[in-house]
């Protein structure tokens, strides 16, 4: 008799060698070796966690109480896969092409991505999947205490369930949150729960063949015993036979768990084809031996009074403890798998509609593409895992291993079933609507709760009894045992007629009488059309074609020399020879993400499952490449904008050079103007040396004259250089200016004397008027008086008058005063008014007089410094000059 | 020697240096101060020899130059052109304009008074005077 410790020994060896195996798959995956993983027979296998530990030692005893009802189970199940195959091969479609991850997934998903109608799946899936791993836990630790009872060791039943509960978390969360894959599936979590899949069969099997040829004596026996055994007695209930064969049906379709290893799990359609039959062939197998494993429970009188046991104390009443032990491990794997399988799926909705979403709020993440947020994800599903784990340990403690959990497969079947009506109208109506499914579920949600539930949590934990016996505040018509006042004779077919029945109705009529939104309406129109949509998929092998497809698109987008580095680093990765990598889900991710850079992951993302046809291009991607659509419209915009910008900036570039070569020409201009005026005295001066170099006799009057005109030109040279200088210096250097009080009258004075024009006989006449010029001033009185005199002897040179008069007169004009000389010569031609400011310009009727034509320039210049201003007044008879005094001249005033 | 030299010529100070010289070497002198009136001067006076400034009031004497190359009376008239202006460019568009001789300023007396000799060995054939 093996021990309790032994036995221990031998689970945990079974768990290391299931790790070992999914640690093996894992690898073999990453490396991209499907092989076997790859394998219908795997992906078959794998559906059979719907055989927990409930049918694996529940079975038997159900045949005990109720004859042949135990068959309902599979019964369902197999029509389902016989008869509504396309169902189950639409739904696995629908699933690839919309990247489903889990029933919550589905429904929201077809009812325009509605988060609540997620959340509210997830809920119901939570609440009736909780109570099912107390069961899978009671189990197990029922299946200890049998062996601990009848061989040595000290029974810790509750020790047990944690350990267990504990163990399968760390299972979960190592192979099933190893990393976000972007098609959820687990090579490696599958392939064990494939190989726990045999050794249920072969457990039960071995059982079964004990039973017929070890205790009875063969086949014939066999019947014979069964003729005469109670079990086939059982009355038959045709009304539950129905029900529970429907019920069973829709688990199939509606289990969380049994969605994640029908369609999320799924990596090749054309498996499906081959779990058509051969699963259905499973359930045949794992049911085949039942009755007789019961009838000679019954037989033996030494095998307990729990038949839910039978399967393992019959083995150990007749002392074959290597089948007590294959069916102890068969059993084990019977509930671990499917916790496993639950938690793991129930953490995806969790995670995915519940944390993910509030924790998106409360941090107003803007990045979920990053890889914070994959760290996020990630950690919210390994402690969904523990909490579930943890929910169902702490279940099974409050229930206290209380028989009531065995009524709980059927409840959970039946709350998982209220998705069915928005399941099936989803796949197959385009009318139904998002108001129709949450009025559905949540109505068929609320009654499950109340009727089923509810009494099962109270009765679990003897709690509530008064009040779901008599209803709350007595009223008796809500109580969960006499619903609407009806004496119920079967609670779970009752609930299930009311549940199922209004959910229905009220999914039907809430669609009718509400509109689909747009998006709805297009995930309806791709749901209920899947064919049309989408292409079959056969895995991640075998597209040859694709990776070259893929290449060309990632050279259009990235250059080829980029893709061609991509691609060959990827095979290399990958261990191929060659630059054509596999299109696996690892390299296709990396690839988007490479081209997400350039056109936006939501294009990205669109072109590569445009090219692998692993997805339909939902309308949420279309929305988001109509995003990046308009941001680079925005971003054209900009540009345009900048480029006009440009435009601009060369235009005044061009500008800018033209004035430069403006002002190239007019310094060659100046240059040349500068050589010509000191060119023409020095002509004059060294014609005129040379003439009095030479010995020839000359008088003295033409000697003394000649000598004169040197002596003039040389003062003319002279006094251009200092204009030139003094021109210069005002234009572009540092004027200091030595500012002082002066009177304006004193300054005309000092210019008229210095011009030579005083005397009362010279040949201009000066008009002034001498109380208008007590004007005090306040600048610099030498640079003032060069202007005046500049004017006055332009005066004296220009005025073609026969009486040459200068008019000087004096005005305040809006607070500043203004100096004007006007002569009463013939004035400047109106063309010429603006040149004579310019330096070296002279009018021409100024031709032949003295001067270089920079005294007006440099007066102007002056001016400016000063801070008021010169101009040349037209419009008057003869020359009219204004200067404007400096403002500052009010300063003292 | 002889004959007779109009100066196209503003400055008066240059106009009266250069007829001292020219004068001294047997020319008959009249000085013309405006570009204006310079081909009627031209034509009223019937010079053998024009001296001519590039830079004039009124007209510039590279204007008046062209003038005389296109008419035929003063087409093959002698022209010594005057600059002040010292660039190369000047003296070039004068040769081109048919100058027969051209002097930036300031010259020497002697290389003026060689380059009105020369000009009016030039003609000495048809002048003759």
């Amino acid at each position: 008799m093996l021990s309790f410790n032994g036995l221990v020994a031998v689970c945990i060896l079974y768990v290391l060698g299931l790790f070992g195996v999914a640690f093996l798959a894992e690898k073999r995956a990453a490396e991209g070796k499907a092989g076997w993983l790859n394998s219908p027979w795997t992906y078959t296998l794998s559906l059979s966690i719907y055989t927990t530990a409930w049918t694996f030692y529940g079975a038997v005893g159900s045949a005990v109480r109720t004859g042949l009802e135990f068959l309902t189970i599979y019964l369902g199940p197999t029509l389902v896969f016989l008869g509504w195959f396309w169902l189950l091969r639409k739904m696995v479609r629908i699933g690839r092409a919309q990247r489903i991850t889990s029933i919550a997934d589905m429904i929201s998903s077809r009812y325009g991505k509605s988060g609540a109608l997620a959340a509210l799946v997830t809920v119901l899936a939570l609440l009736g999947t909780t109570p099912y791993i107390a069961l899978q836990l009671q189990s197990v630790t029922l299946s200890f205490a049998v062996f601990a009872n009848t061989g040595g060791g000290s029974p810790d039943a509750e020790n047990t369930a944690i350990w267990v509960a504990a163990g399968l978390a760390l299972f979960t969360i190592v192979f099933g949150t190893r990393s976000l894959d972007i098609n959820e599936r687990h090579p490696g979590l599958v392939s064990a729960i494939a190989l726990e899949a045999i050794v249920k069969l072969v457990a039960l099997l071995a059982v079964g063949v004990f039973v017929v040829w070890g205790v009875a004596s063969g086949p014939a026996d066999m019947l014979a015993r069964i003729e005469a055994s109670p079990v086939a007695q059982a009355e038959w209930n045709g009304a539950r036979w129905l029900g529970i064969t429907m019920l069973a049906a829709a688990a199939i379709l509606c289990l969380p768990r049994m969605f994640q290893v029908l369609v999320v799990e799924n990596s090749d359609e054309g498996h499906l084809a081959t779990a058509g039959w051969a699963f259905p062939l499973y359930l045949l197998l794992i049911s085949l031996f039942v009755v007789p494993i019961a009838v000679v429970g019954l037989e033996l009188g030494s095998v307990g009074d729990n038949p839910d046991l039978f399967v393992l104390t019959i083995p150990l009443s007749l002392g074959q403890d290597g089948l007590a032990l294959l069916v102890f491990l068969g059993g084990f794997s019977a509930a671990t798998s499917m916790v496993i399988v639950a938690a793991l799926a129930l953490s995806t909705m969790l995670s995915n509609h519940i944390i993910v979403p509030l924790w998106l709020q409360a941090t107003r993440h803007e990045d979920p593409m990053s890889g914070d947020m994959r760290r996020v994800a990630l950690m919210a599903r390994r402690i969904s895992i523990g909490g579930i784990l943890f929910l169902g340990w702490g279940y099974y403690r409050l229930s206290g291993g209380a028989t009531a959990l065995a009524d709980i497969g059927l409840i959970a079947f039946l709350g998982v079933a209220q998705v069915l009506p928005a399941l099936l109208g989803g796949i197959l109506w385009r009318g139904a609507t998002r108001i129709g499914a949450a009025l559905g579920i949540g109505v068929g949600f609320a009654i499950w709760m109340w009727l089923l539930l509810l009494p099962n949590v109270a009765e679990t934990g003897g709690l509530l009894s008064g009040f779901i016996a008599d209803g709350p505040f007595g009223i008796g018509w809500l109580s969960p045992l006499t619903p609407l006042g009806l004496a119920a004779t079967d609670p779970l077919l009752t609930a299930m007629i009311l549940s199922l029945g209004l959910n229905t109705l009220l999914f039907i009529l809430g669609s009718l009488l509400s509109f689909p939104s747009p998006l709805e309406r297009l995930q309806g129109a791709q749901f209920v059309n899947i064919y049309a949509h989408s292409r079959p998929l056969h895995g991640w092998q075998g597209a040859a074609g694709t990776a070259d497809d893929l290449l060309i698109m990632a050279q259009r987008i990235l250059g080829a020399q980029r893709a061609g580095a991509l691609f060959q680093a990827a095979a290399a990765g990958q261990g191929r020879a060659g630059d054509m990598p596999d299109p696996t889900p690892e390299f296709l991710e990396k690839l988007e993400r490479e081209l997400a850079g350039s056109v936006g992951a939501a294009t990205a993302h669109a072109m590569v499952t445009q090219i692998t046809g692993g997805a339909a291009v939902g309308v949420r991607q279309l929305m988001a490449v109509a995003d990046e659509t308009a941001q680079i419209k925005e971003y054209s915009n900009r540009l345009e904008a900048q480029s006009a910008e440009l435009a601009q900036t060369a235009a005044r570039l061009r500008e800018v050079n033209a004035k430069l070569t403006e002002l190239s020409v007019q310094k060659d201009a100046f240059l040349s103007q500068i050589s010509h005026e000191l060119r023409t005295p020095m002509t004059s001066i060294r014609s005129f040396s040379e003439i009095l170099m030479q010995a020839d006799p000359m008088d003295d009057a033409a000697r003394g004259r000649f000598s004169r005109i040197i002596h003039d030109e040389s003062l003319r040279l002279t006094r251009l250089l200092d204009d030139l200088l003094d021109l210069s210096v005002l234009e572009h250097g540092k004027v200091t200016l030595h500012e002082s009080a002066v009177d304006l009258s004193d300054v005309l004075d000092r210019a008229i004397h210095a011009a030579g024009a005083q005397a009362t006989d010279a040949p201009l006449r000066i008009v002034r008027d001498r109380a208008a010029e007590a004007v005090p001033l306040w600048t610099d009185a030498d640079r003032l008086a060069q202007v005046f005199i500049n004017l006055i002897s332009n005066a004296q040179k220009y005025c073609d008058a026969n009486r040459p008069e200068l008019t000087i007169t004096v005005q305040a004009l809006r607070g500043r005063y203004e100096v004007e000389f006007a002569d009463n010569g013939s004035g400047i031609p109106p063309g010429q008014q603006t040149l004579i400011f310019e330096k070296f310009a002279r009018a021409d009727t100024a031709r032949g007089a003295p001067g270089a034509g920079l005294g007006l320039a440099i007066s102007r210049e002056i001016m400016t410094r000063l801070g008021g201003g010169l101009i040349y007044v037209p419009g008057g008879a003869g020359a009219r000059f204004r200067v404007r005094l400096p403002a500052g001249a009010l300063r003292v005033a | 020697m002889g004959g007779r030299i109009l100066l196209v010529e503003d400055e008066a100070n240059i106009v009266e240096a250069l007829g001292f010289i020219l004068s001294r070497d047997g020319w008959e002198v009249r000085g013309h101060g405006n570009g204006n009136s310079a081909l009627d001067e031209i034509e009223r006076l019937k010079p053998d020899i024009v001296v001519l400034d590039v830079m004039l009031p009124g007209r510039s004497g590279l204007d008046i130059l062209r003038d005389l190359r296109g008419a035929p009376d003063t087409a093959e008239l002698p022209v010594l052109m005057l600059t002040a202006k010292g660039q190369s460019r000047d003296r070039d568009l004068a040769m081109s304009l048919g100058a027969d001789a051209f002097l930036t300023k300031p010259f020497s007396n002697a290389e003026l008074v060689a380059t009105v000799r020369d000009l009016s060995a030039r003609i000495g054939a048809s002048g003759g005077r």
